[in-house]
């Protein structure tokens, strides 16, 4: 998949067709001699990485280790960031999305995103996961309509809410909320999702409601997700990536980070030694 | 000692903040009294009803019809002005302006508000009437139109003012939300910002329009003195704040009819203004709650 592709709109004639993943390329992300600067502050200080397709990644670290200014060079969300510095390259399937003339609209319809705290807009549950869509300028509303039901049910959230699509999703409870930002996000078919601690402030029911449904997400999409929550990153991922001062200090499968780590530090952090 | 120092402070505190009612409900006693006697000489019916307004002529008559649409046809004028170019630079400042720009523009806009309006009444008068007559020749000297849009210019900081304040207050996170889904700054802006911050948007309008109706020198001096129903914008009107100061400034003699006038006239503008702030009020305690 190229950057400039979009996502096809005269394509996608059904949901189902659309959701199949065997039409679907999932990428790869390639990271490469990544540095980042905030005004005078090296907050990443020089980090390769290839995350793979199709497969859970978490990244792990105390706070202010860099993860989640990591996270968000994926979809160029630093940019609005003031005093913000990079170099490097990230490739998407070979494709260097900090080069000039990338569209960075486009790029992110391709990449959603789930942020920490849920953030639904102060609109009707209906118009927040057709939000996406709308912007795309897609106005047949049969298929909006499909795509919203279809995204609804993918997070499981249908049977709680299918009576009242129009009540605000800000009415809805943390966990609910959560999942209905994901069904967003799902809306508009992403092919990459990350996920900034999702359920760093929802209740264990909720997170567990929200860790089986990124289980779920990994067949179709790549996922990256930032936690604190050891158990959690041990629970999801496939593979783990461990940050520390802005470096990666480590970074392998999951299993073998909590069970062999190579480095002292790693070994330290999971087992809460520090961090 | 110390003990009736503490009580001295208290209760000057207090009488300060009595005497700040009592001069409220003072002047809403004085306005009801006069009012009320006015109404004993002249029908409430053709007050509401007549669409003449002569009380200095002989042939009187009462009807509040033509002030009222005096006063509403310059304020709609001049939100046409300040609504679009106030919300404009709101949403510029908000969303587009870099910090340092926004932080140094926005006390120089409302440098606009602290303009003696008997300034803009002259601006109006010797500047902007002159110009629109030459696109428009039929123009009086006189007319509710360049009052209008010069008190539009006034009542700009208004409208951009608070309105950034609420789009600035719209959290972070939803921001965020609408670029990671690809939305551009101004999708963001349009579907997300401004629907979040409607209701401190509405506030900032309402609180123009009061500021609008309530405007006195610039419409005293530019919009004339001749009470007239018209929604002709182009020809001589009288509001209802130019009306009071004509009577005022005049030898109208004290008791008399005609003085009461002032009150009826007085008292409709402050139902007016009262309504609109109570209403900008409400939306205000709403969204405050919203968002805490």
């Amino acid at each position: 998949m190229e950057i400039t592709m979009k996502p096809s709109i005269k394509r996608m004639k059904t949901v189902e067709s659309v959701f199949d993943p065997s039409l679907k390329k999932v990428p790869k992300i390639d990271l490469q001699g990544v540095k980042v600067w905030y005004d005078d502050f090296m907050a990443i200080k020089g980090i390769d990485m290839t995350i793979k397709q199709n497969s859970i990644t978490a990244f792990i670290g105390p706070s202010g280790c860099g993860k989640s200014t990591f996270l968000r060079l994926i979809n160029r969300m630093n940019d609005y960031v003031d005093g913000f510095k990079m170099e490097g390259k990230i490739k998407i399937d070979g494709d260097n999305i900090y080069k000039k003339k990338v569209n960075v609209e486009e790029l992110r319809k391709k990449i959603g995103m789930v942020f920490q705290k849920p953030n639904p807009f102060p609109k009707s549950i209906f118009d927040n996961v057709a939000y996406g869509l709308k912007i795309q300028g897609i106005k047949d509303k049969q298929f909006i309509k499909e795509r919203v039901v279809s995204s609804l049910k993918q997070v499981a959230l249908w049977d709680e809410v299918k009576d009242d699509l129009k009540k605000s999703g800000m009415a809805l409870s943390g966990g609910q909320q959560q999942r209905l930002c994901i069904a967003r996000t799902l809306a508009v078919e992403p092919s990459i999702i990350l996920m900034d601690e999702p359920t760093s402030s929802l209740d264990p029911i909720s997170t567990a409601k929200i860790e089986d449904l990124i289980f779920q997400l990994k067949e179709k999409y790549t996922i990256v997700i930032v936690t604190h929550n050891m158990q959690q990153a041990s629970r999801i991922s496939d593979y783990t990536a461990f940050f520390y001062l802005g470096e990666l200090i480590e970074y392998d499968k999951t299993k073998t980070i909590f069970t062999n780590p190579e480095k002292k530090q790693t070994e330290n952090y999971i087992t809460g030694r520090f961090g | 000692m110390q003990k009736i120092k503490e009580l001295v402070i208290e209760r000057t505190l207090l009488a300060s903040s009595l005497i700040t009612i009592a001069v409220t409900i003072g002047i809403v006693l004085v306005l009801s009294i006069e009012t009320f006697r006015f109404f004993g000489e002249v029908s409430i019916v053709d007050f509401f009803t007549d669409t003449q307004w002569t009380p200095l002529f002989t042939e009187k008559h009462f009807g509040i019809l033509p002030l009222l649409s005096g006063t509403l046809l310059t304020s709609f004028i001049a939100i046409l002005v300040a609504l679009p170019i106030g919300l404009t630079i709101s949403i510029y400042l908000s969303e587009y302006a870099p910090r340092s720009f926004r932080k140094t523009i926005k006390p120089l806009l409302e440098l606009l508000a602290s303009i003696p309006t008997v300034v803009y009444g002259f601006f109006a008068l010797i500047v902007v009437t002159p110009f629109l007559q030459q696109i428009i020749p039929s123009l009086s000297g006189f007319n509710s139109l360049s009052a209008g849009i010069v008190m539009g210019i006034m009542i700009i900081p208004y409208i951009s003012s608070i309105s950034e304040d609420a789009m600035h207050a719209v959290p972070r996170s939803l921001r965020e939300a609408s670029f990671g889904m690809g939305a551009t700054k101004l999708q963001t802006a349009f579907k997300v910002i401004v629907p979040a911050g409607s209701s401190g948007i509405i506030v900032s309008i309402i609180l123009a329009i009061s500021r609008a109706i309530g405007e006195t020198m610039i419409v005293a001096i530019a919009a004339g003195q001749q009470p007239r129903l018209t929604l002709d914008p182009t020809v001589p009107v009288e509001t209802i704040t130019a009306y009071i100061v004509q009577v005022s400034l005049g030898d109208v003699q004290h008791g008399s009819l005609e003085y009461r006038t002032i009150f009826a006239a007085g008292i409709t503008l402050f139902v007016f203004t009262f309504l609109l702030n109570t209403i900008s009020y409400r939306i205000r305690k709403k969204y405050q709650e919203k968002y805490e």
